[in-house]
């Protein structure tokens, strides 16, 4: 079809909300991102190709027939989506039955880098940062604490 | 002939099917498996036999005409392709077999394994054979969705995180492909790759760029190529040794394979060469200084594979027929060799009880066959001569040099510093592993490893059930191993023939004409 100002800004909402969301920490908002993404994606898709009428034979005259392989391409790339979406999940119940949160963790290498880098770090300059570091801590244990608890009522 | 073609595709898909009903059903699962990839070896070879005489095979799936149906096309670039990863995955699915006979099923393979293995393969296989972009999605989304659960498997928690950024990154680049795709139909009307070359050719200029730019963004993502390649060293190593070994082997090459296709049939003329030619030398360069800081065998030798993608890059970005030719001869080595040495690794894992080099040594005294099952490969990988990495390396040089430019000259003295440092990071492996006095941690005999196994005071960090041996060095996990390391040397041995086949793959990849006129023998439509 002719691509419409409408359409192309619906396509540019889902990119740029699914963006946004991917780039979150907690799985479950990447999740929404990406099928955010994947659908903007299905709608780009579909302006491919030309609108028009149902392309049966017999129904429509053939000039007038809208193309049918976009559609085609969406309903495989919606199905990918879908089996995605669910593995994607899967993960995230199971990410937090084991942590007790679903958040994207750091690479291990970055983890070695900040401790080096802290160890760096003279004591005296950092006693805010040192109380942050408690309170996570804190906060850490209690969600672990509320994922155990869970996980025995879930088994 | 043309019906073989689709059996790399089908027959692991059915093999996958039937491995389902059969769960439960361990000793059937592998024999179904195994007949499979035996089964599809002997196919690629027929293949690879048949394109290189009559030239490429074309089959309509379904029976529709070209433009209109799918078209599955095995080229001599698609059928080295398969023959290698097929071989590849035979070793490896044979290899943990074998470490799931001892070991039982408390690791790897579950019982989902065999299925999701074979998919992969099929995945594989599919994105090898398609002529079609869509198709080549489905593929990459198969051999995709069943990595995931592969990196997973077990889902303990090391995997999950590993496995949460490998997922959403290859999400992304999917996505990225889709949206490639949707704008090529939208500008040109067709996905067909042969038809795409005369309807891109007529495009303006600016769009073709930024469709090959899309393309190229997310193949590199795939391929792991530098600043899209942070995924790759964080995800990799927390997979089982068998699994770690066919990903670090084939996905990444299935990123460069769609590299070397797109970038010859449907963008010919080196518009995005530069940007080639300096991805591959960071590449290069990146990678091999990630390696040579790393204490873990695994990890070093995922960023000796990030580092070695730059050697592949390296002579696409050249786009003459010496450098094209070279870097398909770079490919089915390093499919060969970095397996190779993940499978190494795996054993290494086994009898020294961690891959970290801090607790390991002496191995060279203790496990002289493993230490020779590293050690072959590990100077393949680093380039000495006369291994097939040397003659790999050999030929991309030689290509660089007849190029004469700046950046090619640039590119020849990074291949030559990431040869020496691969060489460096080897051998700290080989030198803290295996040729220092042994660590005191680790158990002095076999037996001693076999019942620190048994008892649980290494992985699998629990008594292994009745019934299974727990064997260090299981022959049915040597076997396979050995059989690389010998088809490594093999392809040195015959490196002459092999060149001449990747040359031949090469001109016809250049020429565009053999591919088009397979596919359309009346013409394009």
């Amino acid at each position: 079809m002719t691509p419409n100002l409408t359409y192309v800004i619906v396509i540019g909402v889902l990119v740029a909300a699914g963006v946004t969301l991917l780039l979150e920490r907690s799985l479950t908002r990447v999740l929404m991102g990406v099928i955010l993404l994947g659908n903007g994606a299905n709608l780009l898709l579909l302006t491919g190709g030309r609108a028009g009428g149902p392309p049966i034979v017999g129904t429509t005259p053939q000039e007038e027939m809208s193309d049918p392989l976009p559609q085609a391409m969406i309903l495989t790339a919606i199905v990918i989506t879908l089996g995605m979406t669910a593995f994607l999940l899967a993960l995230a119940y199971r990410s937090w039955h084991l942590n007790g949160h679903d958040e994207v963790q750091d690479d291990v290498e970055d983890r070695r880098i900040m401790d080096l880098a802290e160890r760096d770090e003279v004591p005296d300059d950092d006693v805010d940062g040192d109380d942050d570091d408690d309170d996570e801590t804190e906060a850490g244990a209690e969600r672990t604490l509320a994922g155990t608890v869970d996980s025995g009522r879930a088994g | 002939m043309t019906h073989l073609v689709p059996l790399p595709v089908v027959m692991p898909l059915l093999g996958a099917a039937l491995t389902l009903l059969l769960l439960g059903r361990p000793r059937a699962q592998r024999w179904v498996s195994l007949t499979v990839l035996t089964a599809t070896v002997g196919v690629a070879a027929a293949l690879l036999v048949k394109s290189s005489v009559d030239g490429p095979l074309v089959v309509e799936v379904g029976g529709w005409a070209a433009p209109l149906g799918i078209v599955l096309v095995a080229d001599q670039l698609a059928a080295l392709m398969l023959v290698v990863s097929a071989a590849v995955t035979l070793c490896v699915l044979v290899y943990s077999i074998g470490q799931g006979m001892a070991d039982g099923n408390e690791e790897t393979p579950l019982s989902v394994y065999h299925p999701t293995y074979l998919v992969l393969t099929a995945g594989v296989c599919n994105a090898f054979l398609s002529g079609d972009l869509f198709n080549l999605y489905v593929g990459f989304e198969i051999l995709l969705v069943a990595s995931y659960v592969l990196l997973t498997l077990g889902s303990t928690e090391t995997r999950i995180r590993a496995g949460t950024t490998y997922v959403v990154v290859s999400l992304l680049s999917s996505v990225i492909f889709l949206v490639a795709i949707g704008l090529v139909y939208a500008s040109t009307g067709t996905l067909n790759l042969a038809q795409l070359v005369d309807r891109l050719d007529a495009l303006p200029d600016d769009l073709r760029l930024l469709l090959q730019g899309m393309l190229l963004l997310a193949f590199g993502i795939k391929a792991a190529v530098f600043p899209l390649s942070a995924w790759l060293p964080d995800s990799y190593p927390t997979a089982p040794a068998p699994v770690t070994a066919v990903f670090a082997g084939l996905l990444t090459k299935v990123g460069v394979y769609a590299i070397i296709r797109t970038e010859t049939l449907l963008f010919p003329g080196g518009r995005t060469a530069t940007l080639l030619l300096v991805t591959a030398v960071l590449t290069m360069v990146v990678g091999i200084l990630g390696a040579v800081a790393q204490s873990d065998i695994k990890r070093l030798l995922s960023f000796t594979l990030i580092s070695h993608i730059g050697y592949m890059l390296f002579g696409v970005g050249l786009t003459s027929a010496l450098g094209l030719s070279a870097a398909i001869f770079y490919v089915v080595h390093h499919i060969t060799i970095q397996t190779t040495l993940f499978l190494a690794a795996g054993l290494v894992e086994r009898r020294g009880g961690s891959t970290t080099m801090d607790r390991l040594g002496g191995l060279a005294r203790l496990s002289p066959l493993l230490a020779i099952l590293f050690f072959v490969p590990a100077l393949n990988l680093a380039g000495i001569p006369p291994f097939s990495g040397f003659l790999g390396k050999l030929g991309l040089v030689q290509a660089g040099i007849d190029d004469g430019g700046v950046l090619a000259w640039i590119l020849v003295a990074g291949g030559l510093l990431t040869s020496l440092l691969t060489l460096y990071a080897v051998a700290r492996v080989w030198n803290l592993a295996f040729w220092r006095a042994p660590h005191p941690e680790m158990p002095d005999s076999d037996e001693a490893a076999q019942a620190a196994r048994v008892e649980g005071a290494v992985q699998p960090q629990q008594p292994l059930p009745n019934g299974h041996s727990g064997a260090v060095l299981p022959k049915l996990m040597i076997a396979p191993t050995v059989a690389l390391v010998v088809f490594g040397l093999v392809l040195t041995v015959v490196a002459g023939p092999l060149f001449e086949l990747s040359t031949d793959a090469a001109d016809d990849l250049l020429r565009r004409t053999p591919y088009v006129d397979a596919v359309f023998p009346g013409g394009t439509p």
